[in-house]
């Protein structure tokens, strides 16, 4: 009998190897894709060895596989995109509490979770977008200016079912009141030139191409554009500079409360709110850097100077379900 | 004739490994959140019904007329570009539905170079419907989902042979009669699991319909999931998709009785109408022009994404990349075939109402979206690893117990098993329909056993359908995205994936490197089992 079952064990022994970590790997579940995190993870194996096995998906069915998992989860690190998404993963008890001063005096407060659940890692910008050739920036004032009838038939949006905007949406909410925003977006909503595109991509190819002349985008995709014609006829603009500043929002990464290298992940996330990592983690998207201390690159800098909006971007997580119901009474889809 | 018992069991196994995933989705009402179902209820259910009911009309209205049509044309038919055409219509089948959807945004919407030119041309306020739009929708996935239409009824129309639609020609029917009272009838079950396919395709579809916006009940299942992170709520969602599968396909099947047509003993040897001049022409100019906009533009414009776009993606992981997809499609073809292969014989050789209902049960994959299905089974074996593996392994002694279901290529198999059954299992059923009683028995009366009728009469019968199976899984396969994304173990990523990656983010011109090497990879067998789907059909003359 002992030799069956150290036959047997033997056998599952090896049938294992496949899925188990190895000591000197940290395995990453990402909400962030493929080709803007591996350049980060190259480059952190090349210091230290470590090295990384990682999945992408979208957030939830990220989140559903750790559940799923529970304790047996392979999973040390999850990262992924939106503040929302973030609260979520600690709300669902998928992550654990890392007490890091490294990560305190690195990454602002507001950008991380209050009991050390998450941190932010890079910032982007939800902003207004506007045709160079049709808008003078001097009409340009707020995101609630955008709700005016001059506006009419002329703003394009992204679908309300993008995380992005409902995280914008909860942050006017906490900030201007659920009557107002419910007003503001209802004036949007009656702007619109267009039904609400699939992606941001495509709504600011619309505003080039002169089907709207304002939109909101997240920054990054215009900068995509930009780089790729420096001619491109739309050009960002910061709202709210004389009240609560632009929306920004995270991506950013939590060590998973049943992660089996604790410790390495908690060091690489400390690593990666570092100058050096927060430079390539940050430029590899055209993103800010989370750590105030670090400038963004050239070509981020070169979109000018802007007043941030300092609610804490938890309100976005925290209040999303309520976001996604007044979205939908609106007539916002 | 093999034990009557075994089959009942087979059918009953089928069934179970779809409750597998479905316990999950019924156990899912144990609670309601009264919040989010009101929320519903009162801002969105009926605008998304309304969506649904909508798009399912247009694309089974647009997929019949296509399909039949076609395969009308290019099976009955003699007109100019028939030879190659016959398997040229099939390409389409190989272009995921979601790449298409952001193609043909991409070249049509306002800022496409279609709109772009036109307005070039004929002023800057030059207007045209919107491909953003109910009908933008239906037009891809009519696009997308008529070679399934296509192939079933064209295998169909080549198995009812000669004889019958001559011998309706010389009692007097036009071509138009003999079409309508003889051949659409005889293939009408070719017909209807070809529309069956394209209606649960298309309720399950969450990739084009995101593309373009459009709100369809699958729409709250992924909202209620993603935006307010109840995945209790999505499964009641998706268990309510699933209710509604379960009647129309019943609805279906009782409307089509217990009619059978057994196959002509003389298949065709020559088109039967030869159309000359101008109909001619207008028949080649129709199927070039269904080819044309399926298959032709998407693939020029992924082609000019791809060489204007500069980046260059092709790295040594790309190759993984092909050979991943390749694995997972062909063991996962041949698995469902076998398995769907089993069942259909089941209901045919134990015609009993539990083993029907059994059988049916475990067609019901193919309508649930993919991450459902997914999330389905990733509950059942993490409760199978943590209930029976794990401590298996301790008390076999080993020192670092490992979950080895849930992650595992075993679970993303049986997801591509579950879904896919319903594409197996449509051609295997119409071919078997077409094997007529008297073959099996005769050969039983000449003393051969089960197994020996199976590999003398039923398989080389059934080698067409078989065929024809296992092509519809394999390029479903290579397509399918949700469950692969949320499934995969580590290294296994496929091309699907990689344009889930960039488009997920907007990089659509990026995309079109794997979009063009996963149709590339879809296309030969597409081009291998048309033209040898042919041949067996020729070849059977010796029956």
């Amino acid at each position: 009998m002992s030799v069956i079952r150290k036959l047997a064990a033997l056998g599952l022994a090896v049938s294992t190897l496949g899925g188990v970590a190895q000591a000197g790997e940290l395995v990453v579940y990402s909400a962030r894709q493929d080709h803007l995190i591996k350049p980060v993870f190259d480059l952190y194996t090349e210091k230290t060895g470590t090295t990384f096995k990682y999945i992408t998906d979208s957030e939830a069915p990220l989140l559903a596989r750790l559940k799923a998992e529970d304790a047996n989860t392979p999973a040390d690190l999850l990262i992924t995109v939106d503040a929302g998404n973030l609260w979520q993963a600690e709300e669902q008890g998928v992550l654990r509490s890392v007490d890091s001063e490294t990560i305190s005096a690195n990454i602002p407060a507001k950008y991380r979770s209050a009991g050390g659940f998450w941190t932010g890692l890079s910032l982007r910008a939800r902003t207004v977008a506007y045709s160079t050739e049709r808008v003078d920036p001097a009409e340009l004032s707020t995101y609630e200016a955008l709700a005016d009838e001059a506006w009419a038939g002329r703003l394009c949006l992204r679908t309300a079912k993008k995380v992005y905007n409902q995280s914008l949406t909860a942050t006017m909410m906490e900030s201007i009141g659920v009557e107002r925003t419910t007003d503001v977006l209802q004036g949007w909503v009656n702007n619109l030139a267009t039904p609400a595109f699939g992606d941001d991509t495509a709504l600011l190819n619309a505003i080039a191409a002169g089907q709207c002349d304002v939109g909101i985008v997240n920054s990054y995709y215009f900068g995509r554009l930009e780089k790729a014609d420096p001619s491109f006829p739309v050009k960002l603009f910061w709202p709210n500079q004389e009240d609560r500043g632009v929306h920004v929002n995270i991506s950013g990464a939590g060590v998973t409360a049943h992660a089996k290298h604790a410790e390495e992940a908690v060091a690489f996330l400390e690593w990666l709110t570092t100058e050096e990592a927060q430079r390539v983690f940050a430029d590899v998207n055209q993103e800010f850097p989370a750590n105030e201390s670090v400038a963004p690159s050239e070509e981020v800098a070169a979109w000018g100077d802007f007043k941030r909006d300092d609610v804490n971007v938890e309100v976005a997580g925290r209040r999303q379900a309520e976001a996604i119901m007044l979205m939908d009474r609106v007539g916002w889809h | 004739m093999v034990a009557k018992p075994q089959w009942r069991a087979v059918a009953y196994a089928g069934a179970v490994l779809v409750l597998l995933p479905l316990l999950v989705l019924a156990l899912s009402w144990n609670t309601l959140d009264s919040t989010i179902w009101n929320h519903l209820l009162q801002t969105q259910m009926t605008r998304l019904l309304g969506n649904t009911l909508v798009l399912v009309l247009g694309v089974v209205s647009g997929v019949v007329l296509l399909g039949v049509s076609l395969a009308w044309l290019t099976s009955l038919c003699s007109f100019p570009g028939r030879r190659w055409l016959d398997w040229a219509l099939m390409l389409p089948f190989a272009v995921p539905a979601y790449v298409l959807a952001f193609v043909m945004i991409g070249i049509m919407d306002f800022a496409g170079p279609l709109q772009t030119t036109l307005r070039g041309w004929l002023g800057s306020d030059f207007r045209m419907a919107s491909i953003r739009s109910t009908g933008g929708v239906i037009f891809v996935l009519v696009l997308v989902f008529y070679p399934y239409v296509y192939m079933l009824a064209r295998g169909a129309f080549l198995a009812q042979g000669r004889g019958l639609m001559e011998a309706a020609r010389i009692l007097g029917h036009s071509p138009w009669q003999a079409f309508w009272r003889v051949a659409l009838p005889m293939a009408r079950p070719a017909i209807g699991a070809g529309a069956a396919l394209a209606v649960m395709e298309t309720l399950a579809d969450f990739g084009a319909v995101s593309v373009f916006n459009y709100d369809t009940f699958t729409t709250a299942i992924y909202k209620t999931w993603y935006g307010f992170y109840s995945l209790q709520t999505a499964t009641q969602l998706a268990s309510l998709l699933l209710l509604f599968v379960l009647l129309a396909l019943y609805a279906e099947r009782r409307a089509q009785g217990s009619k059978r047509f057994p196959g002509s003993d003389k298949p065709r040897q020559s088109a039967l109408f030869q159309l000359r001049g101008v109909r001619g022409w207008l028949a080649t100019g129709y199927c070039l022009l269904v080819l044309s906009l399926a298959f032709v533009i998407p693939l020029i414009q992924l082609f000019y994404w791809l060489f204007s776009s500069g980046s260059n993606d092709f790295d040594e992981r790309y190759w993984s990349l092909i050979r991943n997809t390749l694995t997972l499609g062909i063991i996962a073809a041949v698995t469902t075939v076998v398995v769907a292969l089993l069942l259909v014989l089941a209901r045919r050789l134990q015609p009993i109402r539990r083993v029907r209902s059994a059988v049916a049960l475990a067609n019901l994959g193919y309508a649930l979206p993919g991450s459902v299905l997914a999330v389905g089974i990733m509950f059942a074996f993490s409760v199978a690893d943590n209930q029976l593996v794990v401590p298996l392994q301790r008390w076999l002694g080993v020192e670092s117990p490992a979950p080895l279901l849930l992650g595992s290529l075993f679970a993303l198999l049986l997801a591509y098993l579950i879904r896919f059954m319903a594409v197996a299992s449509g051609p295997i059923d119409t071919a078997l329909a077409r094997i007529r009683p008297a073959l099996p028995e005769a050969a039983h009366s000449l003393g051969h056993s089960g197994a020996s009728v199976f590999w003398r009469v039923y398989l080389p019968l059934l080698m067409p359908g078989l065929l024809s199976a296992g092509l519809l899984v394999f390029v479903d396969v290579l397509k399918e995205m949700p469950a692969t994304l949320l499934m995969r173990p580590f290294g296994w990523d496929t091309l699907a994936v990689r344009i889930h990656s960039l488009t997920a983010e907007g990089n659509w011109s990026r995309a079109a490197l794997p979009a063009i090497t996963l149709v590339a990879t879809g296309l030969l067998p597409v081009i291998v089992l048309i033209r040898r789907s042919a041949h067996s059909t020729g070849g059977s003359r010796a029956h």
